[in-house]
């Protein structure tokens, strides 16, 4: 039984059983009674058409449940009204499933909860353990993102930028257990980029490739961050950043720039970059500039501050600084190695113990501290 | 067999014998220190008494219910840990305000009478591996 094969699937049956009138809910557990059958059957008979095979049986599923459902005369009323099932667009099934997931009345967890269960096909326990929640309670997060969405109709296109955000969110994730977050919001974003053509979504997976590509130097053997400068070039994945610029150069081309297509632009930079000290900064600055035009985020403003302590000193990078907020997060570990570059190391190393203690999470905070240790140790030599 | 937690504290516990800042250790120490944290953790697996460990962040909030409106917030007070760890809940919420919001409604839990206590609890942020994207 091809595993992989039933995984993509799913989303695309549930799909077409959305837009012939069934409700999300009911439509995922006909297709889940579909997959059961099929797990008897395929082996002895193999269909010659699985999707089809597929649809034929869940939908006949779900007319089953619905003739048992106490408003059974209201569904079957219904079902009557709709368009027989013919040969449904999977193109526009599963775009559609996307945006349903996507909904903007489901928190940001939920959304995606359900993108993973629906779209990518995961099982509760894989999301429940990607989540390092426990299982019920990821069942319960998915259940009731099924009732918010239950009553929702698609009379027109759903907004794009909300199913983006959700695959941004799956992939900042970055767990890796059994399932690879990372991995798997490619996957699903790969499936969006062939089924629309919105350039802001060429301008993710642009972004998801060139970071990834990345990934095997990020982190030491013994778990440590590694930052840009000091990665190992070597270990970036080159397949993966070709085609990241290759699909950024054909969203760019299009002129209709977004946020994801300039952010993807800087990690295009610095991964054409042989060395850390061959990076391009000034083109780099620009397009923070260019990042700031779009989103105003105070987030990309301490990031180009960082740039232009690159591309124009220390002493310009700190000046940049200045104007923004210090509660921002990661504003003192900024301010730290700006002050480092800029040739004060006694400011740099109070002020990396002090990122330190604010720091977000566990390896960045060991590598602050490490720096303070770094910056102190030579102080006392 | 019985659980324990092991707490490991940044304040509050009596001061230890070897009393430098992390800060003020060089970057080997620091390696070696987190190698033996890690090598410890899993010789526990390997004999069957590791159960879960979460670092904490040492930046925490007293939360307490205030009856009707927001729960009030504060930096303090930072009780000995004997009395301040009673036991702990996990949860995993989409925002900081959701997290005050349920740590206000379990420190309503009704007490003496059946009122509320109205006790303080403190509330914890995970640390977490990072996120993929970070520049």
């Amino acid at each position: 039984m091809d595993e992989a094969l039933l995984r993509t699937l799913t989303p695309t049956v549930i799909g077409v059983l959305v837009r012939r009138g069934a409700d999300f809910a009911a439509a995922e557990d006909a297709v889940q009674d579909g997959l059961v059958e099929a797990l008897r059957v395929w082996p002895d008979a193999p269909p010659r058409d699985p999707r089809g095979w597929l649809v034929t049986v869940a939908w006949r599923k779900f007319l089953d449940a619905a003739r048992a459902d106490t408003s059974r005369r209201h569904r079957e009323v219904r079902v009557e009204e709709e368009p027989p099932p013919g040969t449904g667009e999977m193109v526009d099934d599963t775009l559609q499933l996307y945006f349903l997931c996507a909904h903007p009345s489901l928190t940001p967890a939920s959304a995606v909860a359900l993108t993973l269960r629906a779209v990518g096909g995961l099982t509760t326990r894989q999301i429940a353990q990607a989540y390092l929640v426990p299982e019920a309670t990821m069942a319960q997060r998915i259940s009731r993102a099924k009732r918010t969405v239950s009553g929702v109709r698609f009379t027109q296109p759903g907004d794009v930028a909300t199913v983006l955000r959700v695959l941004y969110l799956v992939f900042n994730e970055g767990y890796s257990g059994e399932v690879d977050l990372a991995a798997e919001a490619i996957r699903l974003t790969r499936q969006l980029a062939v089924r629309t053509h919105h350039e802001e979504v060429a301008g993710l997976l642009a972004l998801m490739l060139l970071h990834h590509a990345r990934r095997p130097a990020r982190t030491g053997p013994d778990g440590t961050l590694v930052p840009l400068a000091e990665q190992d070039r070597g270990l970036w994945n080159t397949r993966l950043i070709a085609e990241g610029v290759d699909v950024l150069q054909a969203a760019l081309a299009r002129d209709r720039l977004g946020e994801f297509q300039a952010q993807a632009a800087i990690a295009a930079l610095h991964a054409d970059a042989r060395t850390a000290a061959e990076t391009d900064w000034v083109q780099i600055v620009e397009w923070y500039d260019e990042l700031v035009r779009l989103t105003d985020s105070p987030v990309v403003r301490l990031n180009r501050a960082v740039a232009v302590g690159e591309a124009d000193g220390a002493r310009a990078g700190l000046a940049a600084l200045a104007a923004l907020d210090p509660a921002l997060p990661r504003h003192t570990a900024v301010a730290a190695y700006l002050h480092e570059r800029d040739g004060d190391p006694v400011t740099a190393a109070r002020l990396y113990a002090d990122a330190a203690r604010s720091a977000p999470n566990l390896p960045e905070r060991d590598h602050l501290t490490r720096q303070a240790a770094r910056l102190n140790a030579q102080l006392r030599s | 067999m019985a659980k324990y937690l092991l707490l490991k504290h940044y304040r509050g516990a009596p001061a230890s014998v070897n009393d430098v800042p992390m800060d003020q250790w060089t970057p080997e120490e620091l390696t070696a220190h987190v190698q033996y944290m890690r090598d410890f953790a899993a010789r526990l697996e390997s004999t069957g008494e590791f159960v879960e460990h979460q670092p904490l962040s040492p930046e925490g909030t007293f939360v307490r219910s205030d009856g009707e409106g927001r729960p009030p917030v504060t930096d303090g007070p930072f009780a000995e840990t004997k009395d301040l760890i009673a036991g702990w809940t996990v949860i995993d919420v989409d925002s900081y305000e959701r997290a005050l919001e349920l740590a206000a409604e379990l420190s309503a839990a009704p007490g003496a009478g059946g009122k509320p206590i109205h006790e303080w609890l403190e509330l914890r942020p995970f640390l977490t591996p990072p996120p993929t994207i970070t520049e």
